[in-house]
């Protein structure tokens, strides 16, 4: 297959980016987007110019590091998958490509299409853990946990902190991220101890960094490469009035 | 900041004054809608303006209105505010949009639309409450709403100023169980046929009085 590239270039976090277009031949229809970048990267090597920076790990979907905004949509267009689990068979042969960076005040371009997500860290850092100490692994039915309520649990715990909920939401809001982190550890015997303050410091720090207010516009839920529901968002707020009243 | 402040200022405390500022107002459309229904009695209006009389003269009523005031007020001030800071988050623009895409367009147009609403609060304040309470017209309620209704053109700017009023509520009123924590799956069709009264039923309602009055003036009802 045949493609036309617009992919965003920019030096450095401070220098101006822009377009530039390059065409790519012969990609197999199941190479994943990661190789359709490869490809183009092992060919501006060769002609001595510079490769075009972007993140990726594990290329298996459960690392979180890659993430492109592909013609407008978080991870491209199949839905319920990141980036490097993209496959090209699902553009039309000949097609434009409009590949840019997640685009968010919080998340600052360090170079072509690799952003700063240490946002997300610091939110982490602020109260998304276990601090109790829960020793080796228990018996299984020591702590009994209805299975709806661990099935709910290992939902949001699938968030992999790519940031496309960020990278989608008209306002750059982080609620999917921070909802799914708190859901999980709050619907969990071990994260009751630390319950109420996560909420609120994850929340507070989550403003800090700067990300939008959410206005339910469900943009992440539609874009989640793990497809975690708004519902957590919903349990959030709660968790959340429920600390204030505290 | 004390604890208050610093709760109502955060994201989620704005999103939250927004959606209890947003039932308040809501509340008051249902109020407002079930007195305007008195229109339709065939009595000439009688039952209505007794109703209006009221409203403009029982000293309960005031506290009521500031009150109201207050509401649209702080919905607006906080609504500004949010879409202010979420603006100022994503200055950068994607080259390609992929919104239609992932999200309903009533949820990305909410400032627009309540702003329309507000233009048309303001005229339609000014020609009923203005009017009657600080001018002396010298007519009823029920003939300033007839009369007003009669033309056409106004008619028209009631109706388009419902139209964004429903879509805003049909992004609104789901949107407020959501900020509150309530929209769960279990609850969601509930809250969905409730925002149906919301989103269409009382425009809808609202709608068939300058209707009403503009199908009288043409066939000479009135
Ligand atoms: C009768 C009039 C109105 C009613 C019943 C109403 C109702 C609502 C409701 C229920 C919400 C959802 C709140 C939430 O998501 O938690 C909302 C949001 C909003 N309203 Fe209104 N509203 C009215 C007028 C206005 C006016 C005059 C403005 C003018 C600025 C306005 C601006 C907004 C904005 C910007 C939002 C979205 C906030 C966000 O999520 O980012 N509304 N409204
Ligand atoms: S590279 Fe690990 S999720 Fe895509």
């Amino acid at each position: 297959m045949n493609f036309t590239l617009k992919i965003w270039r920019q030096k450095s976090r401070e220098a101006e980016g822009g377009f530039k277009t390059y065409a790519v031949k012969d990609i197999p229809p199941d190479a994943s987007f990661l190789e359709l970048l490869d490809v183009l990267n092992a060919d501006l090597i060769r002609k001595g110019e510079e490769p075009i920076a972007f993140d990726h790990d594990c290329r298996e979907g459960i690392c979180g590091s890659c993430g492109l905004v592909i013609n407008g949509r978080s991870h491209g267009p199949h839905k319920g998958a990141a980036t490097c689990e993209q496959r090209m068979r699902n553009f039309r042969d000949g097609e434009e490509i409009t590949v840019e960076p997640w685009r968010a005040k919080p998340f600052p371009i360090l170079k072509d299409l690799v952003v700063d997500r240490t946002a997300f860290d610091r939110i982490m850092l602020a109260g998304g853990y276990v601090s109790v100490r829960t020793g080796g692994a228990p018996d299984a039915n020591a702590i009994p946990i209805p299975k709806p309520v661990a099935d709910e649990a290992m939902d949001a715990a699938a968030c992999i902190g790519c940031g496309a909920c960020v990278a989608a939401c008209k306002n750059a809001s982080a609620m999917l991220f921070v909802a799914a982190k708190v859901s999980q550890l709050a619907l969990l015997p071990q994260g009751q101890a630390e319950r109420v303050e996560r909420a609120e410091r994850m929340i507070a720090q989550m403003d800090a960094e700067g990300f939008g207010a959410c206005s339910n516009t469900y943009a992440c839920e539609a874009e989640c490469p793990k497809k975690i529901s708004v519902t957590h968002i919903a349990r959030l707020n709660r968790e959340f009035i429920r600390a204030k009243l505290i | 900041m004390n604890r208050l402040t610093s709760f109502l200022t955060s994201s989620v405390g704005r999103k939250l004054l927004m959606g209890l500022t947003g039932f308040f107002l809501g509340s008051f459309l249902i109020v407002h809608l079930t007195i305007n229904l008195f229109l339709f009695a065939s009595d000439e209006g009688r039952t209505f303006d007794t109703y209006s009389e009221f409203m403009a003269s029982h000293p309960l009523i005031r506290p009521l209105e500031i009150l109201l005031f207050a509401g649209f007020l702080l919905h607006m001030v906080v609504g500004i505010w949010l879409w202010w800071t979420n603006r100022d988050v994503r200055r950068e623009r994607y080259a390609v949009s992929g919104a239609s895409e992932n999200s309903a367009l009533s949820s990305r147009i909410m400032f627009v639309t309540g702003t329309i609403v507000l233009v048309f609060l303001v005229v339609h304040i000014n020609t009923f409450f203005i009017q009657s309470r600080f001018f002396s017209t010298g007519k009823t309620m029920y003939e300033l709403v007839s009369e007003t209704f009669a033309n056409p053109w106004g008619d028209a700017f009631y109706l388009a100023a419902l139209v964004f009023l429903g879509y805003h509520l049909k992004h609104g009123v789901q949107s407020a169980f959501q900020t509150f924590g309530l929209r769960v799956h279990s609850y969601r069709t509930l809250i969905d046929w409730l925002a149906v009264i919301f989103w269409l039923l009382i425009p809808v309602a609202f709608a068939s009085m300058p209707l009403y009055f503009l199908w009288a003036h043409l066939t000479g009802g009135h």
